[in-house]
């Protein structure tokens, strides 16, 4: 766990696949310590990494845990809020959060119990307080957090938050670094958000994997450019009527080497990119 | 005659479990022998490697759409070909039979596969001998993986269709339809979203028949069907495709002039 700026701690995710030795635990999550309340912002990949975060915030303080921030509803990201129940915490999440979690939340949670068992996955956990278009912030008291919801990108409930007393912009799954982007809701939307997270003029972010804090400008370029080529590849191979299992193995060739797990998700990608721009 | 591949579905979704993926080489045969006798019956099938191949990916990267590519080496003999999911619920994917108009000789399909599993498929020959073939390919939860929208969303524009022609007499036809499997369960109602998947899809170049391809809930979300066809004749290619719940959709595209 790492104080990255005053009263903001982050746990770095390892860039790995989801294992029974790791807990799920592969995204980065922490928690925000206002001068009334704690907010924790991922609530982690399961019910063991979301207790392992409530225990690192009762290490460090005693005031009340009000809100527990779920940033969209892969299950690296959701399955830790069960831990915070006792709480009784407000839950924020993208209006669209609720129905993504309705249409895939028990698939992911009978695949994760396959993988961790039953005790060490939570329930699912559904938003309180639903963050529409046109944004929210919630004071812990003296500290303000602003809430953005994004249109489809990453997935299709990304909400992004700011720490507006340091500028320090949360971007969740919005934002890989070092570990390869995945791509499960619009690839043009994702770019699109890319262009309404740079207008946020954030000098510094914390990815939803990497490093828990990074220069935002460099960080967002490097997305940027993989998301740019694989839309670029992706189209060039439909236009010339290559089917979708030769896309996968030419689609931004060069991108390979430039991320960890590149060969775990990319082919991944380019499945997704091509059904979206296969309709164009 | 047509094959009731939903009434089959269920009377194999009871006889077997859906998952085996730590199932051995002879309890794959065995589940192989099961499949093979309920949609053939007692009609011998032979060995075909050398008139027909798959190809498709050893592991899947998303087991909700799987490439798959049957080639026929004999194009001239071969009036039909079989796609076998052997651990899918509903094992039977796809039964394409080509008319006149029709070229065997490649079809690639999009589908989705619920466990390790052993494809099959199996040419028709004119003289009626079946050949088959068959490859292992690692996959999980294609079949039970949410579409992602709900159903309403999800059902939006369903039978829009577009058509890519390639060279040589190639097509490429796309239809929008979320190919409900059954599987999908909304965690809200707890309830799983009820089957409703193409079951016919019929192409035409000018009156006569491109193939006839009868579906089932293994065919990937918005199908997506690669196939040839003999050019020398009138266009245009139109398509007739219905859902197993009685909805049907048309559509008819001008096929550029023939480059054979």
């Amino acid at each position: 766990m790492q104080e990255i700026a005053p009263g903001i701690f982050m746990r770095r995710g390892p860039d790995l696949e989801a294992t029974a030795a790791n807990h799920n635990g592969i995204a980065n999550i922490g928690f925000v310590i206002g001068r009334d309340a704690v907010l924790v912002v991922e609530s982690g990949g399961s019910l063991a990494d979301g207790r392992w975060l409530r225990s690192q915030i009762r290490k460090r303080t005693d005031k009340p845990i009000k809100h527990v921030v779920i940033t969209h509803m892969h299950p690296d990201h959701c399955f830790g809020a069960a831990a915070f129940d006792a709480d009784r915490p407000n839950v924020v999440g993208h209006h669209r959060l609720r129905a993504a979690l309705e249409a895939r939340g028990e698939f992911y949670r009978e695949r994760l119990i396959d993988l961790l068992g039953e005790t060490e996955v939570g329930r699912i956990v559904l938003p309180t307080q639903e963050i529409g278009n046109d944004g929210a912030e919630i004071d812990l008291g003296d500290r303000v957090v602003r809430f953005t919801a994004h249109g489809a990108a990453h997935t299709d409930c990304d909400l992004s938050m700011m720490d507006t007393a340091t500028g320090l912009l949360f971007a969740a799954d919005l934002l890989f670094v070092g570990r390869v982007p995945s791509l499960d809701g619009s690839l043009l939307g994702w770019l699109k958000e890319v262009q309404r997270l740079r207008a946020m003029s954030a000098t510094k972010a914390v990815p939803g994997h990497g490093p828990t804090i990074v220069e935002f400008a460099p960080a967002m370029s490097d997305l940027e450019r993989y998301l740019a080529s694989l839309r670029d590849d992706t189209r060039q191979a439909i236009a010339e009527g290559r089917p979708i299992e030769e896309a996968i193995q030419t689609v931004a060739p060069s991108e390979r080497g430039r991320w960890n797990l590149f060969d775990d998700y990319h082919g991944r990608n380019v499945i997704q990119a091509y059904k979206e721009l296969e309709w164009e | 005659m047509r094959l009731p591949i939903a009434a089959l579905a269920m009377v194999m979704a009871t006889a077997a479990p859906a998952f085996a993926a730590n199932g051995d080489e002879p309890e794959r045969q065995a589940r192989w022998q099961d499949v093979s006798e309920a949609i053939f019956g007692d009609r011998p099938i032979e060995p075909g490697d050398e008139l027909i191949a798959i190809e498709a990916p050893a592991r899947a990267m998303d087991a909700a759409l799987v490439p798959i590519t049957l080639k026929v080496g004999r194009p001239e003999d071969v009036k039909a070909v079989h796609l076998v999911i052997d651990e899918n619920p509903s094992p039977y994917a796809a039964h394409v039979r080509f008319g006149p108009a029709g070229d065997p000789s490649e079809l690639r399909l999009r589908v989705r596969i619920n466990g390790y599993t052993n494809v099959h498929a199996v040419a028709e020959t004119s003289d009626g001998r079946l050949l088959e073939t068959s490859v292992f390919v690692k996959a999980a939860g294609g079949c039970s993986a949410p579409i992602g929208v709900s159903d309403a969303e999800a059902l939006q524009g369903a039978g829009q269709m577009k058509m890519k022609f390639g060279e040589m007499d190639r097509a490429t036809l796309m239809i929008r339809h979320p190919n409900f499997s059954g599987m999908q369960m909304n965690q809200l109602t707890r309830t799983y979203t009820p089957a409703r998947y193409l079951d016919q899809i019929k192409v035409s170049y000018g009156d006569q028949t491109v193939f006839e391809l009868a579906g089932d809930i293994s065919l990937s979300t918005d199908p997506v069907i690669g196939f040839g066809y003999d050019g020398s004749g009138e266009g245009p290619l139109t398509v007739q495709a219905t859902d197993s719940d009685g909805s049907k959709w048309e559509g008819s595209f001008p096929a550029p002039v023939s480059t054979n």
